[in-house]
């Protein structure tokens, strides 16, 4: 204990940590019916946490070739000590951490956190999102497997599809006319540099935003009921991580990640190919939307809808007057509840139509 | 009259008899689509749209062929290597001279008007290239072009010839493989009698004629002491065990000594070869034993979700050995199988040790889980025990 108060009083002296410790001390959360969904970015934060951890341990034997991508990941898998439990444990994680962040964005849509003078904190989160579906995309093409391989194909040509810059993206993105080694390449940088740094941004920001200006209270809440952020709140988050760590655990244990077969750039795109669950809505809607939408291209208005789709919900604090005013409006209500029901029901449309071709 | 470039077929289309059908099949006629005519077979003019002028025998018309003038009508551009060399000059030009060495060619010369001629299997008009699927002689339609005479018994009694081999051949596991899967790599009637040249296959060339794809087979039986016994009784080789038409997939029964086998057909009990056989058998059904407890063992694990790829490699490769070991029974040699089936049993040893390796891991993995959710569930119970101490009202200060 007397160590512990050493070192205390030694990086109190030198970096006034004193304002922190305040800050954690005196920091609150509000205490109501809804308290439950708070708990859901801790959960997010975590996942993140996971992936980190993860994907550094599999940078030791992962190569990003395009002739020993998938034979370093069999080489994880079924030589390395523990190494099918770390890759296990990223893949599933990843899913886990999507999933955890799409509850986390709908919660905070619907209890209206966004309301002034948050509105940066939702952009950043909305960011953040946007940030984890790149690391999804990116990190599903590194096996390099059959599945990989060609849903990164369909999913780069759509990239594609958009005017002006969609050639150039698709362009950079694969670092040529078509999915080569050279995207393998790009994709891996983007997965293990740019978007991890674009990542620790953001959710650094978003953090010290929800540190300076405390949780939003529902507009529906009118006590002021509260807990101490430390130790109260943090416990109970404590609690939230071990239940996530075990979910994880058993996940990969009872599911561990498949590899499939390797990819053979020149074989005939399989039957049945699709993006990873998070992007099947979006491709779902491109598979039934109309050839030709007033004279246009069906392809290039669903990605344009899904873009306007994208900015709508970055912009959400600034759309939802009602809100900045302190009221609730039902059809921001009914906007949020369609939106989810139309992504959630197109997911599981597509999963059905999956498995009942 | 006009004057027309092809006549004979202008005036054959509006023909209401079955004089009309040449023109019927014509688009698909190999001989027209290189540009030849009518003309070039039966003559005359085609320039002519006068029928008498057109059909003139002074303009060498000389309408339908007899069919004892087909093979030489054929021949006429089809043994002339200086014309074929200017339609196709890829195509033998020895077919007519071994038409006439052929069971069907000889009995053709002595006046025999049963046996088949160039348009009996080729058809006379719509003429298709044996590379069509739908041409008579296209791989996977011989066998059937064969049974139009072949199972004709009206004509079959006549010559003493049996009408039930394509029904054998049909049964058997070139048959199967041909006819009803497709495989066009397997032997039809001419893979082993000869197109043109049919003959049927003398007793000493039996062992030849299989080892056009049995290459391994042939050259150990040829080294094997039943080479020699064959030859000695005038027995074929491969016939004698499996027969000729009807030959079924050889299972593991023929071999040894049990009920089935036919070794003991000529083997005595006591004697080398049926001690052999006995033994070649063990070394078999061995080696399937240890491949069967590998292969089970292996899908089992695989089943789990783990990863077996170095395991099935291994029982792939046993089971390759036990394809090489069945080959190796035509040696006729225990001792030569022996290293084989060796070879083998080592594979289907490694492969098992991997997937009990796999199996280990498995529950390695289970038991890991489950203790590391025990030391969560506790760190659980402790929080939230924790917690309720913290949240615990307290009693007002005494003070």
């Amino acid at each position: 204990m007397k160590l512990f108060a050493g070192l205390r009083a030694f990086f109190r002296e030198r970096y006034q940590l004193g304002a922190l410790a305040d800050l954690a001390t005196h920091k609150t959360v509000p205490l109501h019916r809804h308290t439950f969904w708070y708990y859901w970015g801790g959960m997010t934060l975590l996942l993140i946490g996971i992936q980190f951890a993860s994907g550094v341990l599999l940078l030791l034997y992962y190569r990003p070739s395009a002739q020993e991508a998938f034979e370093s990941v069999r080489f994880i898998m079924t030589k390395v000590q523990f190494g099918w439990l770390v890759r296990s444990v990223h893949a599933w994680a990843a899913h886990l951490v999507i999933f955890c962040a799409m509850i986390h964005l709908a919660s905070t849509f619907f209890l209206k956190a966004y309301r002034p003078p948050r509105e940066l904190t939702w952009v950043t989160g909305v960011l953040l999102f946007f940030v984890l579906l790149g690391l999804g995309f990116t990190g599903y093409l590194l096996p390099r497997n059959t599945l990989a391989f060609f849903a990164t194909k369909v999913g780069t040509e759509i990239a594609g599809v958009v005017p002006i810059v969609g050639p150039i993206v698709q362009m950079m993105l694969r670092g040529g006319s078509d999915v080569t080694d050279v995207t393998l390449t790009r994709f891996f940088w983007l997965h293990i540099a740019v978007l991890p740094l674009a990542l620790l941004g953001v959710v650094g920001l978003h953090l010290v935003m929800i540190q300076l200006q405390g949780m939003s209270k529902p507009l529906s809440v009118k006590t002021d009921r509260a807990m101490p952020f430390f130790p109260h709140f943090f416990l109970r988050d404590l609690v939230g991580w071990a239940v996530v760590l075990g979910v994880v655990l058993c996940i990969s244990v009872y599911w561990p990640a498949t590899l499939g077969t390797k990819a053979d750039p020149f074989a005939p795109t399989p039957a049945g190919i699709a993006p990873e669950w998070y992007f099947l809505w979006m491709f779902q809607t491109l598979k039934l939307f109309p050839s030709h939408v007033l004279g246009l291209e069906g392809e290039l208005v669903a990605v344009a809808l899904t873009g306007v789709a994208g900015l709508v919900v970055l912009l959400v604090p600034w759309l939802d007057r009602p809100a900045r005013q302190g009221r609730t409006h039902w059809l921001v209500w009914a906007a949020g509840l369609i939106g989810m029901t139309y992504v959630v029901g197109m997911t599981g449309y597509a999963l059905w139509i999956g498995h009942h071709p | 009259m006009a004057e027309a470039e092809e006549s004979c077929v202008e005036c054959h289309r509006q023909i209401e008899t079955s004089a009309v059908s040449p023109t019927q099949v014509m688009d698909h006629d190999v001989h027209m689509q290189r540009g030849l005519s009518c003309s070039a077979c039966h003559g005359g003019d085609p320039t002519s749209m006068d029928p008498t002028v057109a059909m003139d025998s002074a303009k060498g018309f000389i309408g339908r062929p007899a069919r004892a003038d087909i093979p030489q009508l054929c021949a006429r551009c089809h043994a002339d290597p200086a014309t074929m060399r200017k339609y196709n000059p890829n195509l033998p030009t020895d077919q007519y001279a071994k038409y006439l060495t052929s069971q069907h060619g000889k009995r053709f010369s002595a006046g025999d008007a049963d046996v088949p001629v160039c348009t009996s299997c080729h058809e006379a008009h719509g003429i298709r290239s044996k590379k069509d699927p739908n041409a008579p002689v296209y791989p996977t339609n011989i066998p059937g072009t064969c049974a139009t005479c072949h199972t004709d018994a009206s004509i079959m009694d006549r010559h003493g010839l049996p009408v039930k081999q394509h029904w054998e051949y049909s049964q058997s596991v070139h048959g199967q493989a041909l006819l009803f899967r497709g495989d066009r790599s397997a032997p039809h009637c001419a893979s082993c009698h000869g197109s043109h040249e049919a003959a049927r296959p003398g007793t000493i060339a039996i062992g030849n004629v299989c080892a056009q794809c049995h290459a391994l087979t042939r050259d150990l039986f040829a080294k094997s002491p039943h080479k020699a016994a064959h030859e000695a009784l005038g027995l074929p080789e491969c016939e004698v065990c499996h027969g000729n038409h009807l030959i079924r997939k050889p299972t593991d029964d023929l071999l040894g000594i049990g009920p089935n086998a036919l070794c003991v057909q000529c083997h005595e009990p006591g004697s080398q070869g049926y001690v052999t056989a006995q033994r070649m058998r063990e070394a078999i059904e061995r080696l399937k034993t240890q491949l069967a407890d590998s292969e089970g063992i292996v899908k089992h694990v695989a089943q789990l979700g783990m990863d077996m790829g170095d395991a099935e490699f291994e029982v792939h490769e046993a089971s390759t050995k036990l394809t090489q070991a069945r080959t190796y029974v035509h040696s006729f040699s225990d001792e030569a199988m022996e290293p084989i089936v060796e070879e083998g049993v080592q594979h289907a040893r490694v492969a098992k040790q991997q997937g009990e390796q796999g199996l280990r891991e498995f529950h390695f993995r289970r038991q890991g889980l489950w203790i590391t959710l025990l030391i969560v569930g506790l760190l659980i119970i402790g929080l939230l025990l924790l917690i309720r101490e913290i949240e615990r009202p307290r009693p007002p200060d005494a003070s």
